[in-house]
């Protein structure tokens, strides 16, 4: 066995190990760190592909963002967990049932398909020789020039995510003491203070 | 020697565990939402394995926007998430039912 296909094997593995326990781990913070190992894994299957673009973007994004996202929700959050899992014991026969059924049809497909014959005169973009473009190199020059509108989509759904995130989530309570910075800055001093002359003796 | 067909097997048996995950767990909407991440980075497997075989960078491409939506999508979930559980209390996906849609 060459290098190569270890790596393949050892990346496979923590691959599905991790989405595995991603599904099965009784405490939501375990499954977003087998989440991550998951993703780790795919990113080690993408540069074994010569994707080295792709695998890094998953690193970053997936790892660096999503990830870190689920975490920062499972543990903000105040739920009870236990009493969420005591519910799995009761959906693991049909879940068991299904993901077999889907196995058993997805298997059906290996080793009887075959590409079709105009495959190679149908790519889209055919990946330029190694010492012509590296991968990132190619992806840049198809990407801003035959996919340019879809990458404009692309950044303008990151935007709507972004703002409905936040029009979601923001909320205003009352009863809550805030900085007012127009008040502060037009306080005048002559008004601010006053001085009272107390009688010795006397209170006010 | 790998070929195609190992990465495929590795993007279906993903694919699988994600629907599986979505079963098993139909109450916790954060592990839901894990799930459809593994469905997700399942299909990217086998978009950058088609790509790297037949020698079509436009898998690689589309793997990006997949990649964008997924972003997306886990950022506008977690909100809902959020706001769901400061208004009841609790993430039972089976409490979604104020609408009694």
């Amino acid at each position: 066995m060459s290098v190569a296909d270890f790596a393949f094997y050892l990346f496979a593995l923590t691959t599905v190990v991790g989405g595995f326990f991603t599904v099965m781990a009784r405490n939501p913070v375990h499954s977003v760190l087998w989440l991550i190992t998951a993703f780790v894994g795919a990113t080690g299957l993408f540069v074994l592909l010569g994707a080295e673009f792709v695998a890094m973007l998953l690193m970053i994004v997936y790892v660096g963002a999503v990830a870190v996202l689920f975490l920062f929700v499972v543990m903000m959050l105040d739920v009870d967990f236990a009493e969420l899992k005591a519910e799995m014991a009761k959906s693991l026969p049909l879940a068991l049932l299904i993901g077999v059924i889907l196995l058993m049809e997805l298997a059906t497909i290996f080793g009887t398909w075959q590409f079709a014959d105009g495959a190679d005169a149908a790519r889209a973009a055919v990946t330029p020789a190694l010492d012509v473009a590296h991968n990132t190199q190619a992806l840049g020059q198809i990407l801003y020039t035959d996919y340019i509108l879809l990458f404009q989509l692309a950044g303008l759904i990151l935007l709507v995510a972004m703002i409905g995130a936040i029009v979601l989530t923001l909320r205003h309570r009352t009863n809550v003491k805030r900085q007012n910075v127009i008040a502060q800055m037009h306080r005048d001093p002559a008004k601010a203070m006053e001085v009272i002359d107390v009688k010795p003796g006397q209170g006010l | 020697m790998v070929g195609l067909e190992h990465y495929l097997a590795v993007g279906a048996a993903l694919f699988v565990i994600g629907i599986f995950g979505l079963f098993l767990n139909r109450k916790n909407v954060i592990i839901l939402l894990m799930s459809i991440e593994l469905m997700l980075l399942a299909v990217n497997i086998n978009l950058v394995a088609f790509s790297s075989y037949l020698g079509d960078l436009a898998g690689q491409v589309f793997t990006l926007f997949v990649l964008t939506v997924a972003a997306a999508e886990a950022a506008i979930g977690l909100a809902i998430l959020v706001s769901f559980f400061r208004n009841r209390g609790t993430i039972d996906v089976e409490d979604v039912n104020v609408m009694k849609g």
